[in-house]
C-alpha cells in the first residue's frame, strides 16, 4: 500500500471573476487550533485591493441595469451551489475550530440565508419605492438605486455567515462589493468565492480578499472610488478611522443590525431618488 | 532637420526578429519597479509626451473645444502639471482646434491620406494632406497602404511616403502610421519600420487605434530598435509614437523604460517620443493626485477627455 501525498489548495484571492496570487507575492501560513500547518492564505496588499475596486467598477453598470429578477435567479443559483458543497464547508468550518454540530448549524444558515435575500432581489424595489404628496402641480416618486461599489469589511470571529449576511443585500441590490474576509478565519470566504465563480454571478460584482485589516483598512476607508462601507465588527478604533476617512468622499458607512433578516439591510447601500414630474400643464 | 531620403528597396535587408527574445526583453522590462519621485517624474513625463487624440464620426467642432480645453487645464487642483504634446484630430477639425490652442505651446496634429484604411489613391491622399496643412496643422499623421505593402510593393509605399514627407517639408513633421495589428508578425513590422525611416518619416507610430491588437510592448520594442539602428547607421534621430491601448499610467512607465533602456535618455522628451491616447491622461493624473494625497482617485473628481 503507497499512502498518497496529500493535494492541498492555495488559498488564492478573488478578483475580476479570476483568482490571481497577491501582486505582491505576499501569503501568509494558516494553522489550526492544534497549530498543524493547513494551508498557505494569500495576504493582498493595497495595490490588490485597488484592483479590485477597479473590477468592481467596471462591473458596475451592467450588474445594476439587471432586472431584479435576475439577480434573484442567480443569488439563488448561489444557494444551489453551496448546497451542492455542504461537507466541504462543514468541514473547513472544523479546520478553523468549530465543532461538528456548530459547522453544520453554520453552513445551513448560511445556505438558507443567500435563498431569503436571493427572493428579496425582486421585491424591495416596490416595499421601499413611495409616491410623495407635495403641494404643488407634480407627481413626485423616489425609487431606490444602487449607491456603486461597496467595501465589506467581514467580522472576524465567523468565517463564512458573516460574510454572506453582510454580502447578500449588498450585491443584490445591484452594488458590486469589494470584500475583505476574517483575519483569523479566511479559508471558507475563499470556497465562497468558488460557489460565486460557478454561479452565473459576473465576474467583479464580488471581489474577494485575505490578508491583514491593520494593513488594508486605511486604504479601504479612503478610496475616493468606493461609495460605501460595510463594518461587520465592534472595534472601536478601526470604526473611528473608518469614520474619518469616510469622510473624504462622504462614504455610507453601515453597520449590521440587530436582525440578519431586516429587509432594511438592502436599504442600507441604496440611494433614494426622487423625481417631480409636472402634471396638469 | 536635413532628411535624407535613402532608395528602397535597393538597400540592405532588414535583419530578422527574434520573436521568443523580444518578448523576454519586454518582460524583463515591464518588470521593472519605478517608485515615489521617480514615479512621478515618469508620470509627469509621460503626460508631457501625450497626443490627446479624437477621431471619432461623430467628432464636432464642439466636442475638439472641450478636447482642446481638457489639453489646456489637464486638473488645474494639480499645481506644476505639464500640458500634453499636441492634440490629435481629423484635418476638417485642425482650424478649431488652431483656435483653442493658440498660444498654448500644445500642437495640432491631423490625420491624413484616407485614415484609417489608406485605401485611396495617390492623388486623393495628397489633397488630404495639403489640405490639412493649409489648414493648419502643425504635424501629419499618415496612414502607410498596408495592402501595398503586403503584396510586397514596398517601392510603392517608399514612395508614397517619400512624397507625402517632400509635402511636409521641415516646417510639418510626419508620423507614419504601420499598423502593425494589420502586418502580423515582428518580421513585417521592422521591415516597413526601415522602410518609412528610409523615406524620411520623422516619427514611425503602431497604430491608427481603429484596428486590434493597437500598440503592444514587443511591436513597439522592435520599431525602437529600427529607429536605434538607424541612427546608428546616419546619425539621424528620428521619433517613435505608439498609439491605441495604452491606458493606464502603469503601461506608459513601462513604455518610457523601454525607450530609455533602447534609445537612452536622449529620446525621453515629447519632440522624439509620444503617446497616442485618450483616457490615458485621465489615469496619469488619478496616479498623481494618489501621490500627492495618498488616498487612491476616483474618475468621477476628473474631467472628460
Amino acid at each position: 500500500m503507497s499512502s498518497r501525498v496529500p493535494v492541498l489548495k492555495t488559498y488564492k484571492l478573488y478578483i475580476g471573476g479570476e483568482f490571481p496570487r497577491s501582486e505582491s507575492g505576499r501569503s501568509f501560513d494558516y494553522d489550526d487550533a492544534r497549530g498543524r500547518h493547513i494551508a498557505n492564505v494569500a495576504l493582498a496588499s493595497r495595490k490588490d485591493f485597488r484592483n479590485a475596486v477597479v473590477a468592481a467598477r467596471s462591473a458596475f453598470p451592467k450588474w445594476a441595469a439587471r432586472s431584479g429578477y435576475n439577480r434573484g435567479q442567480i443569488l439563488y443559483r448561489v444557494g444551489e451551489m453551496l448546497e451542492g458543497r455542504r461537507e466541504q464547508f462543514i468541514a473547513e468550518l472544523r479546520q478553523q475550530g468549530a465543532g461538528i454540530a456548530e459547522a453544520r448549524r453554520e453552513v445551513e444558515q448560511t445556505i438558507d440565508r443567500v435563498v431569503y435575500f436571493a427572493g428579496w432581489a425582486d421585491k424591495y424595489q416596490q416595499l421601499f419605492s413611495t409616491v410623495n404628496p407635495v403641494a404643488s402641480s407634480h407627481f413626485v416618486f423616489s425609487v431606490p438605486e444602487p449607491t456603486g461599489v461597496v467595501a465589506v469589511i467581514a467580522p472576524q470571529e465567523s468565517a463564512l455567515l458573516g460574510l454572506v449576511n453582510l454580502l447578500m443585500p449588498v450585491i443584490l441590490g445591484g452594488n458590486t462589493a469589494v470584500a475583505l474576509a476574517s483575519e483569523k478565519k479566511p479559508l471558507s470566504a475563499i470556497t465562497f468565492a468558488e460557489v460565486l465563480a460557478t454561479s452565473d454571478l459576473p465576474a467583479g460584482v464580488v471581489n474577494i480578499l485575505t490578508g491583514s485589516r491593520k494593513e488594508l483598512l486605511p486604504h479601504i476607508a479612503g478610496h475616493m472610488d468606493v461609495n460605501a462601507i460595510v463594518y461587520g465588527d465592534e472595534d472601536g478604533a478601526e470604526e473611528k478611522l473608518i469614520q474619518e476617512q469616510a469622510s473624504l468622499n462622504l462614504k455610507r458607512v453601515v453597520r449590521p443590525r440587530a436582525n440578519p433578516e431586516s429587509p432594511y439591510l438592502i436599504l442600507d447601500t441604496q440611494e433614494i431618488k426622487t423625481t417631480w414630474h409636472p402634471v396638469g400643464l | 532637420m536635413q532628411v535624407v531620403q535613402q532608395p528602397y528597396p535597393n538597400w540592405h535587408p532588414s535583419p530578422p526578429v527574434d520573436q521568443v527574445g523580444v518578448e523576454e526583453r519586454v518582460a524583463r522590462l515591464a518588470a521593472r519597479s519605478i517608485k515615489k519621485e521617480s514615479k512621478v517624474a515618469a508620470l509627469k513625463l509621460a503626460l508631457s509626451m501625450i497626443d490627446l487624440t479624437t477621431l471619432e464620426g461623430s467628432d464636432s467642432p464642439g466636442k475638439v473645444r472641450q478636447l482642446c480645453y481638457k489639453a489646456k487645464h489637464l486638473h488645474d487642483a494639480l499645481p506644476d502639471l505639464p500640458h500634453v504634446a499636441a492634440v490629435c484630430v481629423y484635418p476638417t477639425l485642425v482650424r478649431v482646434a488652431r483656435e483653442e490652442l493658440a498660444g498654448s505651446g500644445i500642437k495640432v496634429a491631423a490625420v491624413a491620406t484616407a485614415f484609417p484604411s489608406g485605401q485611396a489613391d495617390r492623388e486623393t491622399k495628397i489633397r488630404d494632406t495639403r489640405y490639412a496643412i493649409d489648414e493648419g496643422a502643425e504635424e501629419i499623421d499618415m496612414v502607410i497602404s498596408r495592402g501595398a505593402f503586403l503584396r510586397g510593393e514596398y517601392g510603392y509605399v517608399y514612395d508614397e511616403i517619400a512624397e507625402i514627407k517632400s509635402l511636409c517639408g521641415d516646417a510639418v513633421h510626419l508620423k507614419v502610421i504601420l499598423e502593425t495589428g494589420e502586418l502580423g508578425t515582428l518580421d513585417r513590422v521592422r521591415q516597413a519600420s526601415d522602410l518609412a525611416l528610409a523615406a524620411g518619416a520623422d516619427f514611425i507610430k503602431t497604430s491608427t487605434g481603429k484596428i486590434q491588437p493597437a500598440a503592444t510592448l514587443p511591436v513597439t520594442l522592435v520599431m525602437l530598435e529600427a529607429i536605434r539602428d538607424f541612427h546608428l547607421r546616419t546619425g539621424q534621430k528620428r521619433g517613435m509614437k505608439p498609439a491605441g491601448g495604452i491606458k493606464t499610467a502603469k503601461t506608459a512607465i513601462q513604455y518610457l523604460v523601454m525607450v530609455n533602456e533602447t534609445l537612452g535618455p536622449e529620446w525621453l522628451t515629447p519632440s522624439l517620443f509620444r503617446i497616442g491616447a485618450s483616457t490615458l491622461a485621465n489615469d496619469i493624473l488619478m496616479q498623481l493626485a494618489k501621490e500627492t494625497t495618498g488616498v487612491y482617485q476616483c474618475a468621477d473628481y476628473f474631467s472628460q477627455a
